[in-house]
């Protein structure tokens, strides 16, 4: 029986959205997390290499694999619980569907991921790119209160639950945010949630890099606390020069007084987006990083950004760059290559400064990795967790890269 | 235990720390929960890493068990080591080793008690937000490997949001180095594992947080409510309003009594069902008030007879000190106490919070409820006398309604306390095997042989078999095979459908 013929006599004939053909593997699409499962499984037992993707919006859809599994048809919402703050989503959920449905019951997921319309929000945990908001809101992990997953011999499991606060077992949620895929699929995630803020103010400051970054300390050391305090390349942010994209958001009280401390903080100098502009802002933002070929991120601390971004336009350039300076992390996107990105890690790895490359083509992911070089001892911990996870190789993750 | 792995361990750490009497022993036979107690075979306290290390080397060398332990305030039987293990107490290694203002980053060593970082951050303008009621006892490596929490985490976070990197000592005596000084991982969030593994996972010996600015505003407010549930919908409101409180923490009738005839007496009425204490901080003042009066406005609508406001910092402190020290304070009503730590949706209080009530009525038991209610993190706490035969009996059957009750509704069987020993019959009604033994692979890829702090957080009774526990994985750091006397993984059909008892 070939791979087709098994597949659709699994799960039916609706589950294969691509029979496959010369320059395309066949891509199937589960309707349940019992049937990635199943499908799993049976790609356990057969031997199968398996590509992960989502809407395939991120990551290019070209990893070599004998089949692409897609979360697309995993795409309900089962629920949203304002009194809670917290919703269960499925992993093949667009996030702009998922926002969308959390704001008409008046709650909120502070998060704004790179990339384009209909990204799901398995995507978004499994990669970990938190967006400006990280500035206020924290990192991806921190919004995810517990995952369902499959591991690559078909097991469902679950970490975390549905609750704010909870150290039931280890935390193998932490694994999967981030995990890009190599310690299972993501096939249903638990959120928490915030209210709508009442208010949601963006103002921009453009200027020099040198100014800015003096402007965005200058607001740290004032005390405020921005939902989103982004610095940003003149190609990303649309201005002539480099922008400082400050976002409020909050009670109607706190944006107000946020709002007058950011003004003595920067001399009156910024300038208020109306909310239609702010939003175009923010999304072109966004989109602009998925349409180049490379993205990575790197981590540093917030008073080496300044170094940081030196860096990286001197060994990569600085075209498409957004840096949350009072956090240390930094976003690239552009064209570059092998050498070029496994120099810069190295140059980082010297200043303790990991770079994850988030996406690229197959034949650089896999030569450079998305995490690369560990530190010393960590290989063989992450080694172990692979093979726990994905005892028959199944998935096709560029995990390491091969230098 | 034998006398020559105590003088092996004295030629290590010096003989004046290691404890080898059963009186010295004995000392360390329970954590904060009265109900547990083990008598460790030894006892070693290292004063220093390389000290730390040298300890761990040798007992991989003798293929010894052993069990990390911070100051001892853990509440499940965490930190407790049986006679055939060595535990190992990091009080010693107390050293805040760097704190980074411009960063906000301090590196210290795990055995720095929680509330000494905040002191000696605060004339920098910092502190160290996660708050563990035993702060002033507790020690920031078991706040790691419990992912402590705390009043003010329902802002801040938990541990966890705050542990930016670590340096780990492996079972086998390897030191590794996990996360970066930034907090974005090096690879897979290791970090975020190991944090809140109970010590199964090594020992930190070195660990990175996060500091925050102090508030340039605070507000306490102490509303009180004629019934609990009225106090649980006040809680809901607040939560569904926007606004996140710093702390939102409730305590019921028998708990402000308890408190009020204690020295801690913090002027709660005691005529009250339940009191809310709720902080507001922030930045500008003018924020922290406005939020300050929309928050007493809804708990008005919700039912508060009154709304007092701390009018300076010291009454603030005194509402605090009630309830942070409402544990000890409920030693006055009795013996012994058994402290629960289960979680469930805030809108679920006023029912689950009624149950409670209901199971301590059935079964003519004292259940006192101080907890944090805006994270939904209840802890109903069961006063009795453990030498009144047969009444150990009800208290363990009440506990069980109640975390069925919590279950029920789609809550967890710890919010921060850990599941250590005494949580772990509970595991399997919220994990099914598979995710078990998910666990437990896990775990044996840190500590292959599971010596580090055997028996807990994971029964391994009910776990399934797990395939990637096999033959391919070789050496320190993979998934090794089962230790002779461990549970076979293999027992457990793969697949078998129902959750398994312990």
């Amino acid at each position: 029986m070939s791979l087709l013929e098994r597949v659709r006599a699994l799960l039916g004939d609706d589950a294969v959205e691509i029979a496959g053909g010369p320059d395309a593997v066949p891509r199937v699409a589960p309707a349940s997390p019992d049937a990635v499962a199943l499908l799993l499984g049976t790609a356990r037992e057969e031997g199968w290499r398996v590509r992960l993707e989502g809407a395939g919006t991120w990551l290019p859809a070209d990893a070599p694999a004998d089949l692409a599994l897609t979360t697309r048809r995993l795409d309900r919402v089962p629920a949203i619980e304002p009194q809670d703050l917290s919703a269960t989503a499925e992993a093949g959920i667009g996030c702009d569907l998922l926002r969308q449905q959390l704001a008409d019951r008046g709650t909120w997921l502070a998060l704004d991921p790179p990339g384009l319309a209909g990204r799901t929000l398995g995507s978004v945990v499994a990669t970990a790119t938190a967006g400006p908001l990280r500035q206020g809101f924290g990192a991806v992990r921190d919004h995810v209160l517990g995952v369902t997953f499959v591991t690559g011999d078909g097991r469902l499991v679950h970490s975390g639950g549905r609750v704010v606060k909870n150290v039931a077992g280890y935390d193998l949620t932490k694994l999967e945010a981030g995990g890009f895929g190599a310690f299972g699929v993501i096939v249903l995630v638990h959120l928490r949630l915030r209210a709508l803020p009442r208010a949601d103010q963006t103002f921009v400051l453009a200027g020099t890099r040198e100014d800015l970054t003096q402007v965005a300390e200058d607001i740290v050391a004032a005390g405020l606390q921005p939902a989103a305090l982004e610095l940003m390349s003149p190609a990303l942010a649309r201005r002539e020069g480099w922008a400082l994209a400050v976002r409020l958001a909050g009670s109607a009280a706190l944006v107000a007084s946020q709002e007058a401390g950011l003004r003595g903080a920067s001399g009156g100098r910024f300038t208020a987006l109306r909310a239609d502009e702010a939003h175009g802002f923010w999304m072109r933002a966004a989109e602009s990083v998925a349409t180049r070929p490379v993205t990575f991120r790197i981590g540093g601390l917030p008073d080496s950004s300044d170094e940081l971004l030196d860096l990286l336009q001197h060994q990569v350039g600085d075209e498409w760059v957004s840096a949350s300076p009072a956090v240390g992390a930094i976003r690239w996107a552009g064209d570059t290559t092998v050498d070029r990105l496994r120099r810069l890690r190295r140059t980082l790895a010297g200043l303790e400064v990991p770079l994850t490359l988030e996406r690229a083509p197959w034949p650089m992911r896999s030569a450079v990795g998305h995490f690369g070089a560990y530190r010393e001892g960590v290989g063989p911990l992450v080694a172990s967790l692979r093979r726990t996870f994905d005892p028959g190789e199944a998935f096709v993750v560029a995990v390491e890269g091969s230098e | 235990m034998t006398a020559q792995l105590a003088d092996a361990l004295a030629d290590i750490v010096g003989a004046r720390h290691v404890r080898t009497t059963p009186a010295e022993r004995r000392t360390y036979a329970r954590d904060g929960l009265p109900t547990h107690q083990r008598v460790p075979g030894v006892v070693a306290l290292p004063g220093s890493r390389d000290e730390l290390v040298a300890v761990v080397r040798l007992l991989a060398a003798h293929g010894v068990p052993f069990v990390p332990r911070g100051a001892g305030t853990g509440l499940s039987g965490g930190a407790l080591a049986d006679g055939s293990a060595v535990l190992v107490v990091l009080t010693r290694l107390n050293r805040i080793l760097r704190i980074d203002p411009t960063n906000r980053v301090a590196v210290v060593e795990p055995g720095v008690v929680n509330a000494r970082l905040s002191a000696a951050a605060a004339p920098l303008g910092l502190h160290y937000a996660p708050d563990p009621s035993s702060q002033t006892a507790c020690t920031i490596g078991g706040n790691v490997a419990e992912n402590a929490g705390g009043p003010h985490c329902l802002k801040y976070g938990v541990t966890a949001n705050h542990v930016l990197a670590l340096e780990v000592v492996l079972a086998d005596g390897r030191l590794v180095e996990l996360g970066s000084p930034g907090g974005e991982p090096w690879g897979p969030d290791l970090v975020g594992l190991f944090v809140g593994s109970e010590g199964n996972f090594g020992i930190a010996t070195r660990i990175a947080v996060r500091l925050h600015p102090l508030p340039r505003a605070v507000r306490t407010l102490l509303a009180d409510f004629a019934s609990l549930r009225s106090a649980g919908e006040g809680v809901s409101a607040v939560i569904a309003s926007g606004i996140v409180p710093a702390a939102l923490e409730m305590m019921d009738q028998s708990c402000i009594n308890a408190v009020e005839d204690s020295v801690y007496a913090a002027g709660y009425p005691r005529d009250a069902a339940a009191v809310l204490l709720v902080e507001l901080d922030g930045g500008a003042e003018a924020a922290v008030a406005a939020e300050a009066t929309t928050v007493a406005e809804l708990l008005l609508t919700h039912g508060a007879r009154s709304i007092r406001t701390a009018s300076d910092a010291a009454e603030r402190e005194r509402l605090w000190q009630g309830r942070k020290k409402a544990f000890g304070a409920m030693g006055r009503l009795s013996r012994d106490l058994v402290v629960q730590d289960a979680v469930v949706p805030r809108s679920a209080l006023p029912d689950v919070l009624e149950t409670i009530g209901r199971i301590a009525a059935t079964y003519q038991l004292t259940v006192s409820n101080v907890f944090h209610a805006g994270d939904g993190n209840l802890h109903p706490n069961i006063s009795f006398d453990g030498a009144v035969p047969g009444l150990k009996a009800r208290v363990d059957a009440a506990s069980t309604e109640i975390m069925e009750a919590c279950i029920a509704v789609g809550g967890t069987i710890t919010g921060e306390h850990g599941v250590g020993l005494d949580k772990l019959r509970y595991m399997p009604l919220i994990f099914d095997g598979d995710s078990l033994a998910a666990m437990r692979a896990v775990r044996r890829v840190w500590d292959p042989d599971e010596r580090v702090n055997p028996g807990k957080v994971v029964p391994v009774h009910a776990c399934r078999e797990w395939a990637g526990w096999g033959p391919r994985a070789t050496g320190p750091g993979s998934a090794g095979q089962t230790r002779p006397g461990t549970a076979d993984p293999g027992a457990m059909p793969r697949g078998s459908g129902d959750r398994m008892a312990v």
